[in-house]
């Protein structure tokens, strides 16, 4: 059962071949199972699952109106806030949070009545690209448990991988979702800024973040996007628009679609196996009825020392809350107040997200605020012309998603800048607030999945969902073995 | 781009944060490699050009201004670190 996708589960769920218990039991188990050697969660809700599943139930059985994902067993990044479960960011500051209120993706998560199977691990405060940065654990790649889940929401990426939820939410700066979609072989993706509500999302970068699904298939993406995308009075940039069903919107048709392929995504240090793979899928695409050619998005190579600017300085001031004194932790000894702050501090972070606040400090510090900060959002402005004028000629763009596949587990921790490097194919999508998905299109020598990355315009989610629905047809899956 | 340690311990005291020799070298080396990376963006000309704080175009986002029932007070004390009932207690501000 646990090998089912969300739609198969919500399927069979409302007509009756199976419930919620059952599925919830079969996960519990999975987890029992494999959770030991995949470490994809920090809390595991088993007895609340069990509890909400028999709810579900019985509403069904009673002929009550259920939500749209009635039954399905699912986890959330912890740092989606879930009202009275801790909700740690994977940090000591907030070890024992337990938040007063639900993000309100987790409400909706309530109001589809899904059954909560419990909070995944990340990198601290989401900030790292291995999943490393945890203070509780390190969460293992599926597909080999020497190796990296990727970050930041590796755990949301490993628990879909290894079948421990039939999918998850993550959140994504600048690729936390992606990353590790292409490393744990699942499919996930950042919406368009301002479609997913970020109210409850413990803040990163707020110009930036955004929720997403993280799934087992580009069907199940697209179910899970329809229950979390819309307007939210509660985050000011909550964009009011209209919304499709993506799900039902699914079309495998690509004749027609001009692809986009920037050269820039394919240069020096990105894997050949990565490039190759890419082309295969090209190839595919063209066969299927669509068009790519190369081109130029001549500016990316700016898009991530500007990123890691704008989201260090996002961080650094939205950080400025963990102060020992309304939650989170506090120092036992201190002097005085200013002494309360700063020893609650440098106890309660860990060292990347102590590097983030200080690169952050620096560039918003007198002096340097123009030089670092402003340039870094005029270039901003300039990277996001250069993707306007890239989809004036086509609808979609084809990338690698990173430059190489899963690495081993402590192979890239003693260099902070050479772990930012491998962002370089997927902060320009935050940078310009575009939607991108991501799905595996095969495998490397050593089975490692191999993800493709589909950016599209903003508010694009439906050329994208459907290319992916399309491209996926064609790949032959292999699921992990553990 | 030299960075130095004095300026390392002067963005810790701005940022609050209190750092021990070990970790002040090993930042000092991580921003000194971290900005001079940053560096790069002066390749590029910028002046003139507009800084984008936010992807969407969207201005101010207003709503009607309506009392709502706030968040219950002894529930948001629960996560205070330290609390007296009533609100947080902190160490003496105001000699």
């Amino acid at each position: 059962m646990h090998t089912w996708t969300a739609h198969e589960i919500r399927d069979k769920i409302k007509n009756k071949e199976t419930s919620s218990k059952e599925v919830t039991k079969a996960y519990l188990e999975r987890i029992e199972q494999v959770e030991n050697k995949v470490e994809s969660y920090i809390t595991v809700l088993a007895d609340e699952a069990l509890s909400a599943a028999e709810a579900v139930d019985k509403k069904i059985a009673s002929g009550e109106e259920v939500g749209s994902l009635a039954g399905v067993p699912i986890a959330l990044k912890d740092n989606l806030c879930t009202k009275d479960i801790p909700t740690t960011c994977a940090s000591k500051m907030l070890e024992n949070f337990r938040p007063p209120y639900d993000a309100t993706v987790s409400a909706k998560m309530k109001e589809a009545d899904t059954v909560l199977l419990g909070k995944l691990n990340m990198d601290e405060f989401a900030m790292g690209s291995s999943t490393e940065n945890s203070y509780f654990k390190k969460t293992k790649n599926p597909y080999d448990i020497t190796k990296v889940p990727g970050g930041s929401s590796g755990g949301s990426a490993a628990c879909v991988a290894a079948d421990e939820a039939a999918f998850t939410l993550g959140s994504d700066t600048g690729g936390s979702i992606r990353q590790p979609a292409a490393f744990c072989g699942c499919v996930g993706m950042k919406p368009t800024y301002g479609t997913v509500s970020r109210f409850g999302l413990v803040a990163f970068a707020s110009s930036l973040d955004q929720i997403g699904p993280m799934t087992k298939d580009v069907r199940d993406c697209a179910m899970v996007y329809d229950a979390i995308v819309g307007y939210d009075p509660m985050d000011s940039t909550c964009v009011k628009c209209d919304y499709i069903n993506f799900e039902s919107a699914l079309s495998e048709s690509v004749t027609g679609l001009k692809i986009g392929v920037p050269a820039e995504y394919f240069g020096e240090g990105i894997d050949p196996s990565i490039q190759k793979a890419i082309y295969a899928a090209l190839d595919t695409f063209k066969a299927l009825g669509a068009d790519y050619n190369e081109m130029h998005l001549p500016l990316n190579e700016y898009a991530l020392p500007a990123y890691y600017m704008i989201s260090s300085a996002e961080a650094s001031s939205n950080l400025a809350r963990f102060d020992g004194v309304k939650y989170g932790f506090r120092a036992e000894k201190f002097d005085d107040l200013f002494d309360l702050y700063a020893q609650t501090r440098s106890e309660g972070f860990g060292d990347e997200v102590k590097r983030r606040i200080m690169i952050g400090t620096y560039a918003l510090s007198s002096g340097y605020y123009d030089a670092y900060y402003k340039k870094a959002q005029q270039v901003r402005t300039m990277v996001m012309k250069d993707f306007d004028k890239a989809f004036e000629t086509y609808d979609v763009l084809v990338t690698p998603t990173a430059p190489t596949t899963a690495y081993s587990i402590g192979e890239k921790t003693s260099d902070p800048l050479q772990m930012y490097m491998g962002d370089i194919c997927t902060v320009s999508v935050n940078i310009g607030g575009l939607p991108a998905i991501v799905l595996p299109c095969g495998y490397d020598a050593n089975g490692m999945p191999i993800g493709l990355q589909i950016i599209g315009k903003p508010f694009g989610e439906k050329a994208i969902l459907n290319a992916a629905y399309a491209l996926e047809k064609t790949i032959t899956k292999v699921k992990p073995v553990l | 781009m030299k960075i130095t340690k004095d300026e390392v311990l002067h963005v810790a005291k701005l940022a609050r944060l209190k750092l021990n020799e070990q970790e002040a070298e090993a930042l000092t080396k991580d921003m000194e490699n971290i900005i001079g990376f940053a560096n790069k963006l002066n390749e590029l000309e910028t002046e003139g050009v507009v800084p984008t704080a936010h992807a969407i175009p969207m201005s101010n986002a207003f709503r009607e201004d309506v009392v709502k029932p706030s968040y219950d007070h002894d529930e948001m004390l629960k996560n205070a670190p330290s609390s007296d009932g009533e609100g947080y207690t902190v160490p003496k501000v105001v000699e």
